[in-house]
């Protein structure tokens, strides 16, 4: 048996936008083992509902993460909401998938973006970023922020849209689709690239359940697992919803699965703004929350599947809140996915299981 | 003018920050805003660097990291704080985890509000830090005429 070498890699690293790290444990060129550690950008966000009520928490729920932002209070929203049985005006819903899905797509962008960067193709991160800021400029447009845009709060939606706004931003999403097509036939069919990600850091269908891997990495492994299937708030009301899944369970099919779900999102946008209800948008909540009460939801966020979870205590603070969140959940189907790569793929394989870590240490 | 001024070139360093402001300073060098074109490039190198550009706060783990990045960059150098958490914690100033802005470790000569910042905002920074970085050039090259300005140690 050779010798074992272990390898530092991070908290800095090129291809890591966030401070994550992890010991590879080689056999010549191998990975044989890797373990994580967590705990740089650990802030403690979830004790500041002892200082802050419920409805100013939503302002720190969304700066969990700046890319998932907006699913963050959506999540949480949702949750007091439950705790509190508030009821959301429908169209406020409507608007609150449609601004989740804008996300999922930047996100996606994003991720993708990144993707190319790893695997050195500088052109294509740049294209990628390029087609993003659509979407950051409706958001812009319509909230006056960028990244984090507080549009979403306990009882419902704070900025009215009008039909005509959302029209337009079907119009410039139509726009953005017809290029990313180009951008996405680089990813799928370029065969340089194709060659960094077809089978590279496999992962079963049978391991992915037993990781319990959440989101595009779990569908790309072939589970079809989706909290959109549960048909809460807006999602209920899509004529159909498959979630996008493959069999491959490699990077590349990592990969196809994110690039096909902007699609799908762009096609749950159009849907859901051709048939939005008009009326109220906000139902304001009032009143402080019972004692002992609990609520536990769950969203589906570009990542995968987030928890959140809440407690009541008599006051208009919260005894606790929790949240659970998807990269938090892949970190073990990570590892798995390492073992027996080799050393010059690993940065591709991290990447692709899309980590947010400011969301895992919260 | 020299050539700093004409091309400044930035290391960034995410501290404990939420990820808003800091795919914002990646947006910033991307075609919409380029960056590049007022000859910003983004190293990851403390020694090829003039600008350094921290988000998020400082805590007890990273106030190392940022220090000792600093250190390394030479003579002359400026810090740029990115967002309101760079400035003096934002959001997460009482957070348990977090003790403050980066002004706390290293000096700080700009600072850029929001939250999360736009990328016009970098700009400004950039611009007005371009003009304090071309002041200590100047100050560090009157200072150093009467010795030869090589030096075999690292500027702490
Ligand atoms: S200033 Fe705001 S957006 Fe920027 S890192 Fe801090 S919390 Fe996030």
């Amino acid at each position: 048996m050779s010798k074992r070498t272990i390898i530092p890699f991070g908290p800095q690293h090129p291809v890591l936008p966030e401070p994550v790290h992890l010991d590879l444990v080689l056999e010549d060129e191998l990975v044989v083992d890797a373990i994580p550690r967590i705990g740089f950008v650990h802030r403690g966000l979830e004790k500041l509902v002892e200082k802050r009520d419920y409805t100013q928490f939503v302002y720190i729920t969304e700066r969990i993460c700046g890319i998932c932002s907006f699913g963050h209070s959506y999540g949480y929203s949702e949750c007091i909401e439950q705790l509190m049985q508030i009821e959301v005006p429908p169209r406020a819903q409507y608007l609150r998938v449609i601004f989740h899905e804008l996300s999922r797509i930047h996100s996606h962008l994003l991720w993708l973006g990144l993707m190319a960067d790893a695997f050195g193709y500088e052109a294509l991160f740049m294209h990628c970023w390029r087609l993003r800021e659509t979407v950051l400029d409706i958001f812009e447009r319509i909230t006056g922020g960028r990244v984090i845009f507080s549009a979403c709060n306990v009882g419902g939606f704070k900025r009215e849209v009008s039909n005509n706004q959302l029209a337009g931003i079907v119009t410039e999403l139509e726009k953005l689709q017809q290029e990313y097509k180009t951008i996405s036939k680089a990813f799928l069919e370029d065969s340089s690239v194709k060659n960094r990600m077809v089978g590279i850091g496999y992962i079963s269908k049978k391991d992915a359940t037993m990781h319990s891997m959440v989101g595009p990495f779990a569908r790309a492994s072939g589970l079809a697992i989706d909290e959109r299937l549960d048909k809460v708030g807006a999602y209920g009301e899509l004529s159909s919803f498959v979630p996008v899944t493959s069999e491959d369970g490699d990077c590349y099919a990592r990969c196809a699965v994110r690039i096909e779900e902007v699609n799908q999102s762009i096609a749950i946008i159009k849907e859901l703004s051709g048939k939005i209800p008009d009326g109220e948008i906000m139902n304001k909540p009032k009143g402080k929350i019972d004692k002992g009460a609990l609520a536990m939801t769950t969203l589906e966020q570009p990542r995968g599947q987030a928890f959140y979870y809440a407690k009541g205590n008599g006051t208009k603070f919260l005894e606790r809140m929790r949240v659970r969140t998807p990269t938090s959940q892949n970190l073990s189907g990570l590892v798995a996915a390492l073992q027996g790569c080799e050393f010059a793929d690993v940065p591709v394989i991290i990447l692709t299981i899309d980590p947010c870590i400011s969301c895992t240490e919260r | 003018m020299s050539g700093t001024k004409k091309s400044p070139w930035i290391i960034h360093y995410d501290g404990s920050s939420c990820n808003g402001c800091d795919i914002e300073v990646l947006a910033a060098l991307t075609p919409l805003y380029d960056a590049e074109r007022f000859g910003v490039i983004n190293t990851g190198n403390p020694k090829h660097a003039d600008i350094f550009v921290v988000t998020g706060a400082i805590n007890e783990q990273n106030k190392n990291v940022v220090k000792q990045i600093y250190d390394q960059m030479l003579e002359p150098k400026i810090v740029v704080a990115c967002g309101a958490c760079a400035c003096g914690g934002g959001v997460y100033r009482e957070c348990y985890n977090v003790s403050g802005g980066v002004d706390q470790v290293i000096p700080v000569d700009a600072y850029v509000s929001g939250c999360a910042i736009k990328p016009e905002s970098l700009f400004d920074a950039i611009v007005a830090g371009v003009e304090i970085l071309e002041q200590k050039r100047q100050a560090l090259k009157k200072s150093n005429k009467a010795k030869p300005n090589i030096s075999t140690k690292d500027k702490a």
